[in-house]
């Protein structure tokens, strides 16, 4: 490996480091290790969005219906049917990954604002589904009565149950997992081609390329990394309600993607983190931290539309 | 049964005309800029809110007529302050934007107005039922109906018999040719959407006489608006008028067999129209 190359992949290098050693850190500088896990999450939650959003130009609107499923599916499992947080991991995400590859071929002909408002409008089904089946989802109080186990690896037990640190490094070993899935993809050919359709679709088209079809997989890849990231995110909680699946969580999502840089892979992770952190000291600070996120919203698009990366790279350039 | 499967169809089309009323606005919106405006629903608050504030000193009637037109004023602004600058870039950034101003506009309502659901009077003559054996039947209902006709035939005649309304519609078509044939395009995107915010502050004040006043209001109101422009169309006014009447009975009879599937029968409805007919039941073939 020559120099250049170390070079290039120092900014990997100094993520993985961070976040490896963030329980060491992060209560040092006056945070919580829970806070870390919810950084993670979130964090996979706004990358595997910005699969679709930055990496394929396709604008979904609706990702918190996938995200609330993965949470539900993992949740339930626990509740209703095998105690296993292993199992509950799994299913949580087939949960999300089938309704998405179900509704996908009837979103992806539109483009566009087009796109956003089908996602959105199809994701308020499973809302009204978890708020109104109260019997099963616990309506609108949110499923309680479960709590997550310890990982049972087989050779070994980790109790994630009671020491936030070990289901931290749960949630990150799953981050990497799909994070390096999603980068592996993305220097595939599929990955190539995905970038060559949000550069130019119609040239994409004209090259032979099934357009459609890339993005319905593309949409299936990314709700698929957005459902773990709910499931952990129940897990984390030990607690889900509808407001999981919410059309404002889909726009929390994509707002964490803009913030940190659309374009980057690593921005929508520093975006959740900014993200996080603003809201949990905005929520304990005054009853109305509706209003600032609103208002931080319209200063982001307004006044930094390329997100943190975005505007370091173009420092860096000029 | 009859009788209850009747109130519901009536019920239905009242909530139909709120959802076709806010989605007409919406869709002017939407065809003309591109852009979805997820403030619509704060907008909507921000009409009933005002007509309440004003109803002591104007009366019922005064506070219909004016609301909505300081509305749409208040939309003007927002416009020209903030949604013009989103033009032509990424669809995604005024999504981002209204979506905020969703939030700031919910907030700002309970900071003015309390978090408190508001009494709001309508005349005492609007509220009586007209029969007893259809007890829902009242005057209010019936005006609310009449003045969402009146408010529609209005908007279609502006559309087509209106300098404005015919170049509105023509930039629709092709925003491009338009400009080139020396409309200010920067003023008629504000005025259409200053239209759209006027029948957003409308349904307001109607709202709050049927469904109390409260921040949320707009919020509920706002998905089952998109879901009637999907139904009917992407691009075709009509067919938003119809997709809003059609969900709203659709959810109203199945109040009646199902009660628990009231809101989420109107996304089943509309993945059915998705199945069978992609682009909307009055939606032109091929512009989307």
């Amino acid at each position: 490996m020559g120099a250049p190359e170390l070079i290039k992949r120092i900014p990997n290098i100094v993520v993985w480091l961070l976040l490896v050693a963030m329980p060491y850190w992060l209560p040092k500088v006056g945070g919580y290790v829970d806070l870390g896990s919810q950084v993670v999450v979130l964090g996979l939650a706004a990358m595997a969005l910005n699969f679709l959003l930055g990496y394929t130009g396709v604008l979904s609107f609706g990702h918190a219906a996938y995200f609330g499923l993965g949470a539900y599916g993992a949740a339930m499992t626990i509740r209703y049917l095998v105690p296993s947080t292993g199992l509950s991991l799994v299913v949580g995400t087939l949960v999300g990954t089938i309704a998405a590859a179900i509704i996908g071929p009837m979103i992806v002909r539109l483009r566009g604002v087009y796109f956003a408002m089908l996602t959105i409008a199809f994701g308020q089904v499973f809302y009204f589904i978890a708020f109104r089946w109260s019997s099963a989802t616990g309506g609108d109080d949110g499923l309680t009565g479960w709590t997550r186990l310890p990982l049972n690896l087989g050779f070994t037990t980790i109790d994630i149950q009671n020491n936030p640190d070990a289901f931290f490094y749960l949630a990150l070993v799953m981050f990497a997992l799909a994070v390096g899935v999603m980068a592996w993809l993305l220097r595939s050919p599929f990955g190539r081609t995905l970038l060559a359709i949000r550069e130019n679709e119609r040239r994409a088209r004209f090259l032979g390329i099934p357009v459609d079809r890339h993005i319905w997989i593309s949409w299936v890849i990314s709700c698929c990394f957005v459902s773990l990231a709910g499931a952990l995110y129940a897990l984390l909680d030990n607690f889900v309600d509808p407001r999981a699946l919410y059309w404002t969580q889909s726009g929390d999502f994509v707002i964490m993607a803009v913030l940190g840089g659309m374009r980057s892979f690593w921005g929508p992770l520093i975006g959740a983190a900014i993200y996080v952190v603003l809201r949990d000291y905005l929520s304990s600070l005054t009853e109305n931290w509706m209003s600032f996120i609103g208002l931080f919203f319209i200063l982001v698009v307004l006044f930094f539309p390329r997100g943190v990366l975005g505007m370091i790279r173009r420092k860096a350039m000029s | 049964m009859t009788q209850l499967v009747l109130f519901n169809v009536f019920n239905g089309l009242i909530v139909g005309a709120f959802y076709a009323l806010m989605a007409l606005g919406l869709s002017l919106i939407l065809n003309l800029s591109g852009v979805i405006n997820f403030a619509h629903g704060g907008f909507l608050a921000i009409g009933g809110y005002l007509a309440f504030t004003m109803m002591p000193y104007v009366g019922f009637w005064g506070a219909l007529a004016l609301a909505p037109i300081v509305t749409a004023f208040l939309g003007l602004i927002v416009e020209r302050l903030l949604i013009r600058r989103l033009y032509g870039r990424d669809p995604l950034y005024s999504l981002l934007l209204t979506f905020g101003l969703a939030f700031v506009i919910e907030d700002g309502t309970r900071f003015i107005w309390g978090a408190q659901s508001l009494p709001f009077q309508v005349p005492g003559w609007l509220v009586t039922p007209l029969s007893n054996e259809y007890f829902f039947l009242t005057g209010y209902r019936l005006f609310m109906a009449l003045t969402v006709a009146v408010a529609v035939i209005g908007l279609f005649l502006i559309l087509s018999r209106t300098r404005l309304g015919i170049r509105i519609r023509a930039g629709t078509f092709d925003l491009e040719t338009v400009a080139v044939l020396g409309v200010n395009v920067r003023v008629l995107r504000n005025m259409n959407f200053g239209l759209g915010i006027y029948l957003a502050g409308l349904a307001g004040v109607l709202a709050v006489g049927q469904l109390g006043l409260q921040p949320t209001i707009g919020a509920s109101l706002i998905m089952p608006s998109f879901v009637a422009i999907i139904v009917g169309g992407l691009g075709s006014l009509p067919g938003t008028l119809l997709g809003g009447l059609l969900i709203g009975v659709a959810s109203g009879i199945t109040t009646v067999f199902f009660p628990s599937a009231t809101e989420a029968v109107i996304y089943v409805m509309m993945a059915a129209v998705l199945l069978v007919r992609p682009r909307g039941l009055l939606g032109e073939e091929g512009r989307f």
